[in-house]
């Protein structure tokens, strides 16, 4: 690597699509060292040395959410080459409240000024050349979306790298915050390079009352005091107190430059379409309304029109491709241990996971347009009230809607969440939404036990994820995330068009992921499962798996469930192997009982559980009980760590045997 | 007067930025400084967060949390 490039830009300015403009497909994403914030880096097209850092989306370079800290370390450790800062030329005033800071780490830069076709065709102008002599930073118009003006930029990042010389004009402050500025800057020269960061930026820091900065500086105590004189006296002389002052001044110098350079005549057209798209969308009363229709067009599109007939076929991709390789594996001649262990434990484990594939890239592919179009910012200003009572902000509504269908992209959704808190939490409760693997299951207890009921047995089961969603939202809020929730102040951006390409890479992005899991973690677990299901405890292969080691644990897991109302080993059996797949608990139960067909299984299930009552303590304890290995090693990327997603599928369970013990045991007394 | 109790169609001056730590400096950092005009735009359709246009973009946030930001000049648009 000859150069390191760093891509910083406001959330919502196009920051993506320029990354993949410039990468291409060349990406990698992996996380900042020590939190979940998403690092995505690539190599640059044509250049093939030089590698840009996607940091994430910020305001400013203050110390308050993870993803600023993260951005305002890679700058200052990693020391990028320079920094191409992306701005959106509809909302140049914003924008450029994150340039101003950006000036100050005194690294080589380059403006791209995103959008620029927007605000020509709205009929306005940003005298580009002017703004850039101001600046004393290269500014290059482009737009993203249509890939214009992708090669000038490049040209001129180029041109800056071998130039080497950082933004030099950092003559934005004036009167009392240039005063104190410049007398602190003169107080901690010394210490500023010791420490290893620019001047300007320590000072301003320092004024600031940045703690991180405050305590990297180290000053004495004497410094300390001149310091704080300092900025007594310039809060006095201004009449407001150090945060303000320094807001203050870089808004209004940007307001002055802006008023210099930027010719608007009217407001941009994407901005007066939004008004109006969103008069109805976030409309009073039909707000909500088109909320749940949007979502359950996309449900329906994702898990029926199109995702049943793809999923059908992958599945008799696999079926086919499962039975040319056991046709194979008979025809060499090997083992029958090592046979069953290829067709019955990884092809079946695996490839009941990966008939997931297309629903997942077909919901994802629905939630990239809903999330680049700007819709998604609607949806967590329309439900935040709602969901603030367990906690949460609105944005933590999507990734638990998306739950119902499967959780394993419910999961892989909660990534766009800004806090780490709210991520957590709802990556937890995001299970409790009963999802569709799990209509089988409730297919096949009604069938058996509440034939003329089950209408309002399956919404009960529904509610029931829902209440214990809430109610360990509640527990949690005042337990374990007691910690203020990041203040809900969220950008509602103008409605855009997404770029096919974006939709496009976002969705091979998460079928990448999920496919790398398909052949690691859950590779491995079905070899366990199948390894436990194939033998008995001396190691003996077994035809019938009731003999199996499977069937041991079963058993002796199953005096456990007594309580719950159903002691049959073969419940427990299916509990366990339901842990591969949701939809296998029914598979494994008609195996086990030998019964073909559904009125046979609907008979045999009478003589597992006792009663209509163990029936449904069986399905209250099944809806909520830990997910499937897909859901676990989602839950288990997304938080960081095995230990939490251990403890979270531990917290469901029990969750789920407390429940269905007071389902099973109340249920008993009353009937 | 605060800007939660600003009606949707009324613009007003901010004077000062209340409450603290990171809430204010977020609410400083979206640029909402003293003496900017912003437009209430919006109440969301539960009676809470509102919708703020300012700076030429648009912005939401709870109510509790303008209940921090004085104003003054109210005006209809």
């Amino acid at each position: 690597m000859k150069y390191l490039l760093a891509l910083a830009g406001n959330q919502n300015c196009g920051k993506t699509t320029l990354f993949n403009c410039l990468t291409g497909s060349n990406q990698h994403v992996g996380n900042f060292p020590g939190v979940t914030v998403e690092k995505k880096e690539g190599t640059i097209l044509k250049h093939k040395d030089t590698v840009l850092v996607d940091l994430p989306g910020i305001y400013s370079l203050s110390p308050y959410t993870a993803e600023e800290v993260v951005t305002r370390d890679f700058i200052l450790k990693e020391h990028p080459h320079a920094i191409i800062n992306i701005v959106d030329a509809t909302n140049l005033e914003r924008n450029l409240y994150l340039t101003l800071q950006l000036m100050e780490l005194n690294i080589p830069m380059v403006i791209a000024l995103n959008m620029m076709d927007e605000v020509r065709s709205s009929g306005n102008s940003i005298k580009v050349k002017e703004l850039s002599n101001h600046l004393g930073i290269p500014i290059i118009p482009i737009s993203a979306s249509k890939n214009e003006g992708i090669a000038d930029l490049m040209d001129a990042v180029m041109k800056v790298l071998e130039e080497n010389k950082p933004a030099i004009k950092l003559d934005f402050c004036k009167g009392e915050v240039h005063r104190a500025i410049h007398s602190i800057a003169h107080i901690i020269e010394d210490q500023a390079k010791d420490a290893g960061f620019p001047l300007r930026f320590a000072a301003t820091k320092l004024i600031e009352g940045d703690k991180p900065m405050i305590e990297a500086m180290a000053l004495s105590e004497s410094e300390n005091h001149i310091l704080g004189h300092i900025v007594e006296e310039m809060e006095s002389a201004l009449h407001t107190d150090r945060e303000a002052a320094l807001a203050d001044m870089r808004y209004s110098y940007i307001e002055n430059l802006c008023a210099e350079c930027v010719i608007k005549h009217h407001e941009s057209k994407e901005q007066i379409r939004s008004e109006k798209i969103d008069r109805l969308l976030t409309h009073k009363y039909f707000g909500i309304p088109i909320f749940i229709c949007i979502m359950m067009f996309v449900f329906y599109l994702t898990f029926h029109v199109l995702g049943a007939p793809l999923q059908s076929l992958l599945e008799l991709g696999i079926d086919v491709t499962t039975n040319a390789l056991s046709h194979l594996l008979t025809i060499t001649g090997v083992s029958p241990w090592l046979h069953s262990l290829v067709i019955n434990g990884i092809c079946a484990g695996v490839g009941s996971v990966l008939s997931f594939l297309p629903i997942i890239v077909l919901l994802f592919f629905f939630l990239s347009i809903l999330e680049d179009s700007g819709y998604m910012a609607r949806v967590a200003f329309v439900m935040d009230k709602l969901l603030r009572k367990i906690g949460l902000s609105g944005r933590s509504f999507v990734p638990m809607l998306i739950g119902f269908g499967c959780s394993v992209p419910a999961i892989m959704s909660t990534r766009t969440l800004s806090s780490e808190r709210d991520r957590k939490m709802t990556i937890i409760l995001t299970p409790f939404m009963s999802c569709s693997a799990k209509l089988p299951i409730y297919g096949m207890i009604t069938m058996a036990f509440f034939p003329h009921h089950s209408a309002i047995v399956m919404i009960s089961l529904y509610l029931l994820g829902i209440i214990m969603a809430i109610l360990s939202g509640l527990l949690f809020k005042n337990t374990l995330f007691r910690g203020k929730p990041i203040p809900f102040i969220l950008e509602l951006p103008a409605y855009r068009f997404p770029s096919a390409r974006s939709v496009v890479l976002h969705m091979w992005e998460k079928a990448k992921d999920f496919l790398k899991k398909a052949f690691t973690i859950i590779f491995v677990a079905a070899i366990v499962i199948w390894f436990f299901q194939s033998f008995d405890w001396s190691l003996n292969m077994v035809t019938d798996s009731g003999h199996s080691m499977l069937a041991g644990i079963g058993s002796i897991l199953a005096p456990l469930f007594a309580p719950i109302g159903f002691s049959d080993w073969r419940a427990s059996t299916a509990l366990i192997v339901g842990l591969t797949a949701k939809e296998s608990v029914v598979s494994t139960l008609s195996v086990l009982t030998g019964a073909t067909g559904n009125v046979a299984l609907s008979g045999a299930l009478h003589t597992i559980f006792p009663s209509a009552l163990a029936g449904f303590s069986f399905l209250t304890f099944t809806i909520l009980y830990m997910p499937c290995v897909a859901a676990f090693a989602a839950t288990r990327r997304e938080l960081g760590s095995l230990k939490g997603a251990l403890l979270t599928a531990l917290y469901q369970t029990t969750v789920a045997y407390i429940v269905a013990l007071l389902v099973f045991q109340i249920g008993h007394f009353i009937i | 007067m605060t800007l939660d109790l600003i009606k949707p169609g009324y613009t007003a001056i901010l004077k000062i930025i209340g409450g603290e730590g990171a809430l204010r400096h977020r609410l400083l950092d979206m640029g909402l400084t003293p003496n900017t005009k912003v437009t209430v735009r919006k109440v969301a359709p539960m009676g809470d967060p509102i919708e703020l246009f300012l700076r030429g973009y648009v912005l939401t946030l709870r109510a509790e949390d303008a209940a921090n930001i004085s104003v003054e000049g109210v005006e209809k648009i």
